[in-house]
């Protein structure tokens, strides 16, 4: 099997199949952040870009760490130091950096669609980490990664996302990876958060329920998914604090209620004593440096995905209305 | 094109019989299998180590550690010319720093490949000695790379390929070479 | 002189629908006859319209023209010609332009470029309130002797309640209708597309359904206070189709109109393409159907493009930074055709009359084929196949979705004051 994509864009339009391949791809690399050298020269000479419009820190250097061990280069462009800051759209933005001729454009930008947009206009492979509150791919694999890893499995798990669910690309990403391999999701926050058509959203047939009470949505949960309650989101009505802690905090006491081996993930950067209390975040049940380390396992499989074997030439014509481009296929030398 | 297969170079029981005299060969170089251990090339170095193991508890009683190495990742192809590969998991459970160890992999060709392994292992650490065995050795090197356990020296034109069956993947046992005709 | 034979003429006014030759003279309408009894006077020009539909003039009754202000996206000249293209023969241009059409002066301006390069009647919209702002009543009484037909602040909602009804009282006094953009800003605000399972699954921000029939109802109850001539503009969803439904059964003058791409093109359709942003944004299904009825029962008065041209740099960025609209004047005769007629969903001559007698009768105008009248006429075809290339659009711009979309009939020739001003 190969990665049929020239793009990584969304989670949404992978199979099953294509899923666990990448998940597969990502075991040797895990080996690899185990070496006490960690640096291949599988991508010297290849240059990556690291286009982060909308601030962050973790998912950057995680992106830039992966290149590094993969021994490409990276170029780096910073929401704060960008030049649409200047008003440079990002088109323009996008051609310029392409212009000095990079090999892969990793982009994290606040409008949903936006990696889609780029990828209409680049002939590199571009790597969405993170659209607005579209997909974060990224994070969605590594997230299956570690669950797969601790549960050996992704099948048939119940998963609760706790959490601004309405504004989280993470959790879309978690659905649409998890909903393929039958997963059964339950969605909880205040309802301003879990619109009821978020249980329309994954794959068909996907089981998807939205609970209002944290109580409900424990019971009987593999994979508990805290997600960070978004204080930097001005725009919306925000809850008040004291509120969301009383109703929805994930808790020691709480955490009773899931199953006695359920999982903790959460994407980070963690609010402690918002969304999640320090005991829980640190207890055993928790898997949030595991996320972490997998992280860079999971994007030097993206990145050697997309750009390994993918010589000039062979990236087929730009199609039309944001659909991925397959890749030609191309056959393992094994 | 196609491939046509020319002759049978070994059986089964020669195959055999020659990673037995290997493992006689490395433990008695080695001075006992006390600092040893063996890194089987993925794939069919896998098998030959395991095998190479095997014969070595026969010979001393004592357990050599075996270890595996994908050279995906290390291969100097990638790239530019190659097809996307691949990547298979490389086992290695125990520290190399200080160990004696022997690469075994079943065609030495270009030396391209124990390159290739030989920067992986590195990463892994400092061994104190690497040496290399190999099932068949066919020559055409485009390395300064030689091993020091061959089974099997055979002369070879550049349209011909060796191809080294094992049970454990391919069901059937022997080596056999194969030409490439113009069809 | 122009003798347009061996067309089927369709006129909802006198409800002909029959073989019949027009002969035009100068501006005006010379003869109607039944096919082959007008004797060919010397000197005139013949359109042979043979297997062709003979209309009256279509009207759009709205458009955004983009001059003066924006012309890098649309002028006058070439907004009409596109208008002519799409078979129009008179469209109404909304007032926010920059600056905003809010005054006599910029009236005549534009009245006076239509003149001088307008290819289709032009028929000005003002501003209801001082520069569409929603704070003073904008010189409405001016406005409507250098020639608008009705007032609008669209592209937004009349700010309050209070300025509407104030608006509306003056409006009614003034015989001229209030053209309303209907929507509640709050609801909205930062919305992208309209809110669903599509706007969830983009994780793009939607405004609901009721952002639109919120503000329609608020029009529609002052309509009934002040008694005054309310058309709700690009009508997108079933509550606000329920409205005016309501209106129409107990009496008051309410009417609306509904865009080609609201009643074809639904939320499910959306991708992140800024092709497909407008606003009203693209509703959900059951909004489709409804529209496909109230077209059908007269609930709905006009097919209106709502044509909103932007330059290809405006367009051509992220989705939620895309600017709301559409081309619609090309497009809008293929997709009626498509999804109304050749569906069966409506007959041709309701079609016919949603595009001429029913925007018409809004702007309390006529709209007939009649000696005397006025020799504007729009000759189609049913089954012309073509296909839509907006590289080659008479348009500045080209943000339409339609792009590359074949269709079955469409425009044959337009014909202005006695003019052919576009021929296919």
């Amino acid at each position: 099997m190969t990665y049929r994509f020239r793009d990584l864009l969304a989670l949404e339009p992978l199979s099953a199949d294509e899923l666990t391949f990448i998940l597969d791809q990502s075991q040797p690399f895990q080996e690899i952040q185990r070496h006490p050298l960690k640096k291949l020269a599988t991508l010297r000479g290849k240059t990556v870009v690291l286009a982060f419009f909308e601030n962050s820190t973790r998912t950057r250097l995680s992106f830039g760490t992966a290149a590094s061990r993969l021994g490409a280069d990276t170029m780096n462009l910073q929401a704060e130091a960008s030049s649409l800051k200047k008003g440079e759209t990002l088109l323009d933005t996008a051609n310029n950096l392409n212009a000095m001729k990079p090999d892969c454009f990793v982009m994290r930008h606040s409008s949903s669609g936006a990696a889609d947009f780029v990828a209409r206009h680049l002939e590199i492979p571009v790597v969405n980490a993170g659209d607005g509150t579209h997909e974060h791919p990224s994070q969605g694999l590594l997230d299956a990664l570690t669950i797969r890893d601790r549960k050996g499995t992704l099948k048939n798990l119940n998963v609760t996302i706790l959490g601004d669910i309405s504004h989280s690309r993470v959790a879309r990403s978690n659905i649409h990876l998890l909903g393929k391999f039958g997963c059964r999701f339950t969605l909880c926050g205040p309802a301003m958060w879990v619109p009821r058509e978020l249980e329309k959203i994954g794959p068909p047939g996907t089981p998807i329920r939205c609970v209002y009470r944290v109580e409900e949505a424990l019971e009987d949960a593999d994979v508990i998914i805290v997600l960070r309650v978004q204080t930097e989101r001005l725009h919306e009505p925000s809850l008040a604090q004291n509120d969301y802690i009383l109703l929805y905090q994930l808790n020691a006491e709480r955490m009773r209620l899931a199953k006695k081996d359920a999982l903790i993930l959460h994407p980070g950067p963690i609010n402690r004593g918002i969304e999640i209390t320090p005991e829980v975040a640190d207890g055993p049940r928790s898997a949030v440096l595991e996320q972490v380390t997998n992280g860079v396992s999971v994007r030097m499989a993206i990145l050697y995905l997309l750009m390994v074997g993918a010589t000039e030439g062979t990236h087929p014509a730009l199609e039309v209305k944001g659909e991925t481009k397959p890749k030609e296929s191309a056959h393992a030398s094994d | 094109m196609r491939l046509v297969e020319k002759s049978q170079l070994m059986s089964a029981a020669e195959i055999d019989r020659t990673l037995q005299r290997l493992a006689h060969q490395i433990v008695e170089k080695s001075g006992g299998t006390r600092h040893l251990a063996l890194i089987g090339i993925r794939r069919r170095g896998v098998p030959l180590a395991q095998r190479i193991a095997q014969a070595m508890r026969g010979i001393d009683g004592v357990e050599v550690p075996v270890g595996t190495l994908d050279i995906t990742l290390y291969r100097d192809d990638l790239s530019t010319v190659a097809p996307q590969a691949v990547l298979q998991s490389s086992h290695i459970s125990f520290p190399v720093d200080s160990l004696d160890l022997v690469l075994v992999d079943d065609v030495l060709y270009t030396g391209r490949t124990v390159r290739a392994a030989m920067n992986g292992l590195f990463d892994l650490g400092r061994p104190k000695r690497v040496s290399l065995c190999v099932l068949i050795d066919r020559g055409h090197r485009e390395m300064p790379i030689e091993a020091q356990y061959v089974g099997r020296d055979i002369q070879t034109s550049d349209t011909e390929i060796i191809e080294v069956r094992l049970r454990e993947i391919d069901n059937e046992e022997r080596v056999i070479l194969v030409d490439r005709v113009e069809s | 002189m122009l003798l347009i034979k061996n067309g089927r003429v369709l006129d909802p006014a006198s409800k002909t629908d029959a073989p019949r030759d027009i002969l035009l003279d100068g501006e005006r309408i010379a003869k109607i006859a039944p096919t082959g009894k007008i004797s060919l006077a010397n000197g005139a020009e013949v359109f042979d319209a043979a297997g062709l539909i003979v209309a009256p003039g279509f009207i759009d009754m709205h458009v955004h023209l983009r001059e003066p202000g924006q012309e890098n996206s649309e002028t006058i000249e070439t907004g009409t010609l596109a208008a002519a293209r799409g078979g129009f023969t008179a469209v109404c241009c909304m007032p926010n332009t920059k600056p905003v059409n809010d005054n006599a002066s910029i009236t005549r301006f534009i009245a006076d470029r239509a003149k001088a390069h307008g290819h289709v009647r032009v028929w000005p919209i003002g501003a209801a309130s001082v520069g569409s702002k929603g704070e003073a009543i904008a010189e409405i009484g001016a406005m409507r002797d250098a020639g608008i037909v009705a007032v609008s602040d669209d592209g937004k909602p009349i700010a309050t309640a209070k300025l509407a009804r104030q608006i509306m009282d003056y409006c009614r006094t003034l015989e001229l209708p209030v053209i309303e953009h209907a929507e509640d800003v709050s609801l909205a605000a930062g919305a992208v597309m309209r809110e669903g399972i599509a706007s969830t699954r983009l994780g793009l921000p939607g405004m609901p359904a009721a952002a639109e029939s919120v503000c329609v109802a608020r029009d529609v109850q002052l309509a009934e206070l002040t008694g005054a001539r309310l058309h709700i503009a690009h009508l997108s969803a079933k509550a606000s189709l329920d409205q005016v439904r309501y209106a129409k059964q107990n009496g008051l003058r309410v009417s609306c109109e509904v865009t080609p791409h609201h009643f074809t093109l639904i939320d499910e359709d959306v991708t992140y393409d800024s092709r497909y942003k407008m606003n009203p944004p693209l509703a959900a299904r059951a909004d489709r159907e409804a529209l496909w009825q109230g077209l059908a029962d007269g609930t709905v008065d006009a097919i209106a493009t709502d044509h909103a041209p932007h330059e290809p740099a405006l367009k051509d960025v992220e989705f939620d930074k895309s600017p709301f609209g559409i081309l619609g004047f090309e497009t809008a005769l293929g997709l009626a055709l498509e999804q109304l007629v050749h569906s069966g969903k409506l007959s041709l001559m309701r079609m016919v009359e949603l595009f001429t007698t029913g925007p018409a009768r809004v702007l309390g105008k006529e709209r007939k084929l009649a000696v005397s009248e006025p020799a504007d006429i729009t000759i189609f075809s049913l089954d012309r196949a073509w296909t839509y290339n907006v590289k080659e659009s008479a348009s500045k711009s080209r943000n339409s979705p339609f792009d590359g979309k074949s269709f079955k009939g469409g425009p044959a020739a337009t014909i202005v004051a006695g003019k052919i001003v576009y021929r296919a």
